[in-house]
């Protein structure tokens, strides 16, 4: 069981406020992603609910038990953490079996428990080499295991793919998905790219400064963004956002279209503009247009577009779309 | 950061050593600053009597006092001033692609971990003996009298030993900088047309300002107390010739036995090195991050 | 380097260091060459450098005639001894300033080194007239102590420059993993420590193995380790040039052997970190 609670979570350093009121229900075997820009707290909050930094107020339950005092030793989590943090003067074998050592569990279970997490995560061969002689992607694998072998009650990831190039950190993105949902455990994840969090995520918290601006399912967040600040961090390219005359059409402060749901219209009917860049992936075409006094609109189409720099065109917001926020930034809702 | 348990027993493990080391300054210190306002003579004991800061007053117009505070001048600038100036390019000479690289290296650093009793010793007598050493035996050689070091140049000779023993610290100190130099900085200048002499000039001797100053200033503060140097060849003579700051007070401490004196000594000895000690922890403190 | 050197600079570094590298090497290899020679070849001029009659009786002679090896074991005692003492009280402290620092542990440091630059001399009467008073002139204990004392900053200082280069991340997955302080301590941070905290007790070893100004007031025989031992050369009762070629021969032979595996840490230890 690894359901967790946060209510009223609270982090000073100092003057400085680093976490402001957080409220969280993660529930038991669910996938959340803690996702916001640099400096949003959301490492900070992961290291809260690990028990690596204490809270200034709040609760923090894990299966309806306040931890908010427990020394993060007996809190039952695994932590992966970003550098992998591995016992560098103990094999693989040693860096797994740690954890299981520290608890006090009898050597044959040991091993036989290692054996498992090393075959799942196909570490076998590896297990007598140290450390320095692994690959940056066996190192990951490593610390999963490292995480997985304890049975916890939550595993609590930070960006632990950030240090892997490209093309392995899609492949782990799927592994790591892969692994949680046949363990069935909840996991706790952060990271800056909003790609990972869309695509791995249950449910997202995305944070700025300190506080939770919103808490649901990718889709949600992308089809309902509760404000300007999550309408505009989720999705890529980003958001459109248009104010002044149009905005007032509309009974907003500010609209918002997504480049993807930006219509290039027949001469006459939209918005007008200036091609001012033009990229032709081939699968997709994204046109940067200079809009004048709406400002630089960018738009993506499906496939070819045949248009380049220095072209008129027109752009029409798809209406069921269009996104409306007031002038607190807060989305209005039908 | 720590989590409140840790705050908790990290203050635990730091106090014994606080504790001792505070112990160790303030005690004798304070005994000293007791005994520097006495007049004491453990030659004739049970005369104590308080003299304010006769003692003081008494040491400062000393001659010796004046001698000795010229010669420890005079050591601890000629000692820096040969340990700099050859150690840079001693420095630059190891930082270049030497075959056996190695056992240069160990050769010229050898000294500083040589007791300094043994080297006083070895230099007085198998180097510097007026007849039988083998400074004398080359001054013969080439036609010149050998001098006898610890008579006529004692002071010389003391030095000579001194920065022998101090030549491989600053050596050291200077290659390990040059070696931190960022190498593509000396690559962009060569590709801007700098010639070796101009990258030395304008790169390297200001990357090296630092490492010197910090060289001077952990020098002085050793060599403001040599001793063992001196009390195992000239014992501060002939006179006071080589009776340093440190010697001096020793003698009047152990040789005289006058209490009184060598404390207020003793304090003025504190009172320099603390000058100078004031600048190192500036600049130690800049680097330090904890 | 990507680029040749070229031969030329090779060649003219090479003699050049050699040769300035063997100037400041000579005094010590003369003193080894002396030790095997007999005292009368010892004083003759001129001087032979290689060729003369090898002989080992003054490494023979020197135990004999003057207990060498009492003082040997006495520096090994002292030099130990205080290097021991001080790792046990340092490396809590350095432990706590690492990994649990305050706003006031950066002062606490700085503080904890300005007592190192404190001029023994200063402090010479009273700690004197406590020995005295208290019977430790002479004494294993007493010279244990005050060197002990002597190099806590810097053994403080290096371990404490040690730890903070284990990555704390490494310390929190082993809490993480259910770890108790005594058992992150013993698992984890000790073993990954050790190469530092060697070189540490290494460089203060030889620190004190080398240290002549206590040691030279505060004993005079029984406690005496080798720099007083040594000294005692110096009264001018007959040359016994090659016996003191021998005994500081043997006295700094170990010294030197691991004071080249010290180099790095000498520069670490008595800069203070001010060079990097």
């Amino acid at each position: 069981m690894g359901q967790i609670t946060l209510q009223g979570v609270h982090k000073s350093f100092g003057q400085l406020d680093i976490i402001k009121d957080a409220n969280l229900d993660i529930e038991d075997g669910s996938f959340v992603v803690f996702v916001g820009p640099s400096g949003c707290g959301k490492t900070t909050l992961l290291r809260l609910i690990a028990g690596l930094e204490d809270v200034t107020d709040g609760r923090i339950l894990i299966d309806g038990k306040n931890v908010v005092n427990v020394p993060p030793a007996k809190r039952g989590l695994s932590m992966v953490f970003q550098s992998y943090a591995l016992y560098p003067h103990m094999s693989v074998r040693g860096n797994i079996a740690f954890g299981l050592k520290m608890a006090g569990l009898p050597r044959a279970e040991i091993d036989s428990k290692v054996a498992a997490a090393a075959a799942t995560l196909n570490l076998t061969p590896y297990l007598d080499r140290k450390p320095r002689e692994l690959s940056g992607g066996q190192r990951q694998r490593v610390a999963i295991g490292r995480a997985i072998v304890r049975e916890p009650k939550a595993f609590l990831f930070d960006e632990p793919l950030s240090n892997l190039d490209a093309a392995l950190r899609v492949q782990m993105r799927m592994e790591v998905t892969r692994l949680q949902k046949q363990l069935a455990t909840t996991a706790v994840y952060v990271t800056h790219d909003q790609v990972e969090a869309m695509t791995m995520a249950d449910r997202i918290v995305v944070l700025n400064a300190g506080r939770v601006e919103q808490y649901g399912s990718p889709l949600e967040l992308y089809e309902r963004p509760a404000n300007l600040f999550v309408a505009g961090f989720i999705g890529s390219p980003k958001m459109n956002f248009v104010a002044g005359p149009p905005a007032d059409q509309h009974g907003a402060a500010t609209i918002g279209i997504r480049p993807e749901h930006l219509r290039i219209a027949p001469e006459g009917g939209g918005w007008p503009g200036t091609v001012s860049v033009a990229e032709h992936l081939g699968s997709d075409t994204f046109l940067y247009v200079d809009a004048g006094a709406l400002g630089l609109l960018t738009v993506r189409g499906i496939g070819e577009i045949h248009l380049k720099g220095g072209d008129r065109v027109w752009l029409s917001p798809d209406p069921a779309r269009l996104h409306r926020f007031d002038k607190e930034g807060m989305a209005i809702r039908q | 950061m720590a989590t409140q348990q840790t705050q908790v027993l990290a203050r635990g493990l730091l106090t014994p050593a606080v504790a001792l080391l505070l112990v160790w300054m303030i005690v004798p210190l304070a005994m000293t600053i007791y005994f520097s306002s006495l007049h004491y003579n453990l030659l004739d004991p049970g005369s104590e009597s308080f003299v304010g800061l006769e003692n003081f007053r008494y040491f400062l117009t000393d001659p010796a006092f004046l001698a000795s505070l010229q010669n420890t001048l005079v050591l601890v600038g000629s000692v820096l001033t040969i340990t700099i100036v050859l150690g840079v390019p001693l420095a630059l000479l190891l930082d270049q692609p030497v075959l056996g690289r190695s056992i240069v290296r160990l050769m010229v650093i050898a000294p500083f971990f040589v007791m300094p009793t043994v080297s006083a010793l070895v230099w007085k007598n198998l180097l510097l003996h007026p007849v039988s050493g083998l400074l004398a035996w080359l001054s013969t050689l080439v036609g010149v009298t050998p001098i006898d070091w610890f008579n006529d140049a004692p002071m010389l000779a003391i030095i000579m030993i001194v920065a022998w023993q101090w030549l491989p610290f600053a050596t050291l100190i200077l290659l390990t900088a040059l070696q931190s130099q960022d190498e593509e900085q000396k690559e962009a200048a060569e590709m801007d047309g700098a010639g070796a002499l101009s990258t030395f000039i304008h790169l390297t001797l200001p990357h090296l300002a630092r490492p010197i100053t910090v060289v001077i200033l952990i020098e002085t503060i050793f060599l403001l107390t040599v001793f063992a140097e001196i009390f195992v060849t000239t014992g501060g003579g002939p006179g006071l010739q080589t009776t340093n700051i440190a010697f001096l007070i020793y003698s009047q401490a152990l040789i005289q036995y006058d209490v009184g004196s060598a404390s207020a000594g003793g304090l003025v000895a504190v009172v320099i090195a603390n000058i100078i000690a004031f600048f190192l922890v500036r600049v130690v403190g800049r680097n330090l991050e904890a | 380097m990507a680029r040749r050197v070229t031969v030329r600079r090779m060649v003219v570094s090479t003699v050049a260091a050699w040769f300035f590298g063997g100037l400041i090497f000579f005094p010590i290899l003369w003193m080894v060459l002396t030790s095997f020679k007999t005292e009368l070849e010892a004083f003759t001029v001129p001087p032979s450098f290689l060729f003369f009659e090898w002989t080992t009786e003054n490494y023979a002679t020197v135990q004999e005639r003057s207990d060498y090896f009492h003082h040997a074991l006495n520096s090994v005692i002292i030099a130990g001894g205080s290097t021991v003492i001080a790792a046990l009280i340092a490396v809590p402290a350095a432990w706590s300033m690492a990994f649990a620092p305050t706003k006031r542990t950066k002062d606490i440091l700085l503080w904890m080194l300005s007592t190192k630059m404190m001029p023994a001399v200063g402090v010479l009467v009273p700690i004197y007239l406590l020995f005295k008073n208290l019977g430790l002139l002479d004494s294993l204990s007493g010279l244990v102590a005050i060197l002990c004392l002597g190099n806590l900053p810097i053994v403080v200082w290096m371990l404490f420059t040690y730890f903070k280069e284990i990555p704390r991340d490494i310390l929190e997955a082993a809490r993480m993993d259910g770890a108790t302080i005594r058992r992150e301590l013993t698992y984890v941070l000790l073993p990954m420590a050790i190469p530092g905290i060697a070189s540490t007790l290494l460089l203060n070893l030889i620190l004190a193995w080398n240290e002549a100004f206590w040691t030279l007031n505060l004993s005079t025989s029984k406690a005496a380790p080798l720099t007083v031992f040594i000294a005692s050369y110096s009264s001018p009762e007959g040359l016994f040039w090659a016996k003191l070629s021998a005994a500081s021969t043997m006295a700094i032979a170990p010294i030197l052997v691991l004071g080249w595996f010290c180099q790095r840490q000498l520069v670490r230890g008595l800069t203070f970190g001010a060079v990097k």
